[in-house]
């Protein structure tokens, strides 16, 4: 199976990806061997097969009381932040 | 003293052959002369190395130290280090020193171990060469123009070049094992839920899980011990009691069920890696096993399982990355989505995109169900397959990789090409069991690393197994010629 420029541009938008144009083909490339690839799954008999999204089954997600934890370290954490101002992560504008 | 085993270490510190200050020293200027070859480091701690020396020699000296007080390692560059820059191989966590420490950065601190520096990896552990990290390639150094095998090339290399006695390490698909291999050093990837994930920066959160690269099975057990257990802030780590692995370690091996796996001997092994492997199986006949071959049919669509769930996970989990609040960020962004795609376009490299966008593709509506439940489903066939092994065998056996180390640059366009490196390695994270590889000969004087795999929390059998093959051969002794002399 071979994807299109079209497909790669949704498919980079949907990631908020800006691809270059040199980018497109590459990726057109090697994301349709990807695709082949994984076409070999297709083949496989999985009638009546349960998923598994993760390799301890029959473990439950474990809940914990609703209760602070932490103590405020937002100086030290937005000190990662490349914009902040007034304890705020600033972005460009966004309602006009 | 870099020839020793993190054992060894232990026993000369007490016999006050050296100080941890003096071991630290040396071992600095080895990370120092490696580095231009190797490029084994993103970040050197030589100072807070010191301080934390100075600290396990007074323990030390008060009688008050712990089994790993004083001995030094290094940590993967994925485990956040508070205070310390934190890239994942990444530009786009160059600027990102982290706020905390890791949970397994946290306990072996707390155990006294003395942090050199952080390891060069393959970009947010994708990849099996360390050629898509950010600050370039990490050398093989059994040959330089090689790679060392990824994504923990890094920890790989820096322990087979005895710039580090001990690195911590990750894996998702292979990344501890197949370096461990392409270097010739042990490496263990612990069972899904054994090792806390907190700190550990995620790539696939149902397949991550870190361990170590070091010398010996020995080795490993030591450090394990203090890494492993029940993690409150991991909401997958698993509350099971962890084994004193020492007590079990020299346990003898007759009687053991040794499950050769077919389909690992089927296709696309070199023969001369497979005639090491086979030699490596004798020497466990010889000490009391039982050979027996066992078939995992469903075991040959790991590759493509993993090139689905994989990226679906890591597109998924990436996108935390957004420009805002920390990482990195485009200059002059005309509104926010232009934020959100230059910042991401720019900050990940070209590896990262592909399975950011393999991920989106397979979990966009109408491929859903195609793509990703599918490949669910033949996750849980995967499975099958190793638990009704384990129904047979104590433990399963087989090579690490299909080959010994390639040339940099030999497989760096051709993503298929690479990720069928990760062929035999895959299948055990699909599972969540744990495995390791160990040394076990050299093709075209290359290393060479023989698999062993466990069912889930058999880590205590899996280190027993690899010492005892320890105990009767020297592969895991041997060191790359130009590593093997102290640096003045």
């Amino acid at each position: 199976m071979s994807l299109n420029r079209d497909q790669i541009n949704s498919i980079a938008h949907l990631a908020r990806l800006s691809l270059t144009e040199a980018e497109i083909p590459v990726y057109q490339d090697s994301l349709s061997k990807i695709v082949d690839l994984v076409g070999q799954l297709d083949a496989a008999p999985t009638t009546g097969v349960e998923p598994m999204a993760h390799p301890l089954p029959g473990l439950a997600q474990r809940m914990r009381p609703d209760v602070v934890t932490e103590k405020d370290q937002h100086e030290l954490y937005q000190r990662n932040a490349p914009q902040v101002e007034a304890a705020l992560y600033l972005v460009p504008k966004v309602i006009e | 003293m870099h020839t020793s085993t993190l054992a060894e270490l232990a026993k000369k510190l007490r016999a006050k052959e050296f100080s941890v200050t003096e071991l630290t020293k040396s071992l600095l200027r080895r990370v120092t002369a490696a580095q231009p070859k190797l490029n084994a480091f993103i970040t050197v701690t030589a100072e807070s190395a010191l301080a934390q020396a100075a600290v396990a020699d007074a323990a030390l000296a008060a009688g008050k130290a712990g089994p790993l007080t004083g001995l030094p390692l290094a940590h993967k560059d994925i485990f956040c280090t508070r205070g310390v820059k934190t890239s994942c191989g990444s530009r786009m966590l160059d600027n990102f020193v982290s706020p905390y420490d890791a949970t397994v950065v946290e306990r072996l601190n707390a155990a006294g171990m003395v942090t050199l520096g952080k390891t060069n990896m393959d970009e947010f552990a994708m990849g099996s060469s360390n050629e898509t990290s950010w600050y370039g390639p990490v050398k093989n150094p059994w040959d330089e123009r090689l790679v060392p095998g990824g994504s923990s090339g890094g920890s790989a290399a820096a322990v087979a070049a005895r710039v580090a006695p001990i690195a911590t390490a990750t894996d998702t698909g292979g990344s501890i094992r197949q370096p461990a291999a392409l270097c010739g050093v042990t490496g263990i990837k612990p069972t899904y839920g054994r090792v806390s994930r907190y700190g550990m920066i995620a790539f696939a959160s149902s397949l991550d899980q870190g361990g170590l690269i070091s010398q010996s099975a020995e080795d490993a057990a030591l450090v394990l011990q203090a890494m492993s257990g029940f993690d409150p802030r991991d909401s997958t780590s698993v509350d099971t009691p962890v084994p004193n692995y020492a007590e079990t370690l020299n346990a003898p091996l007759a009687g053991l069920k040794i499950g050769l796996i077919k389909e690992f001997f089927d296709t696309g092994l070199d023969s001369a890696v497979e005639k090491c492997i086979r030699e490596a199986l004798r020497v466990y006949e010889k000490l009391g096993a039982k050979l027996v071959e066992v078939k995992l049919p469903a075991l040959p669509l790991s590759v493509p399982t993993y090139y689905v769930v994989a990226p679906a996970e890591c597109s998924s989990n990436l996108a935390r990355f957004d420009g805002v609040r920390y990482g990195h960020r485009c200059a002059e962004p005309k509104d926010l989505m232009d934020l959100y795609k230059r910042s991401r376009g720019e900050g990940f490299g070209a590896e990262v995109k592909r399975r950011i966008m393999t991920g989106t593709y397979v979990l966009s509506a109408g491929y859903y169900d195609a793509y990703y439940l599918k490949a669910q489903r033949v996750r849980q066939l995967i499975n099958q397959d190793f638990k009704r092994a384990f129904g047979e065998v104590d433990v399963l056996m087989g090579p690490t990789a299909p080959d010994v180390a390639f040339s940099i640059g030999a497989k760096a366009s051709d993503p298929i090409q690479m990720y069928l490196n990760d062929i035999y390695t895959i299948g055990a994270n699909l599972a969540g069991v744990p495995a390791m590889s160990i040394p076990c000969g050299f093709v075209r004087d290359l290393p060479v690393g023989l698999q062993i795999c466990g069912p889930h929390f058999g880590e205590a059998r899996l280190l027993n197994v690899a010492h005892a093959y320890q105990k009767e051969t020297d592969w895991h002794r041997r060191i790359p010629a130009a590593y093997s002399k102290e640096v003045p």
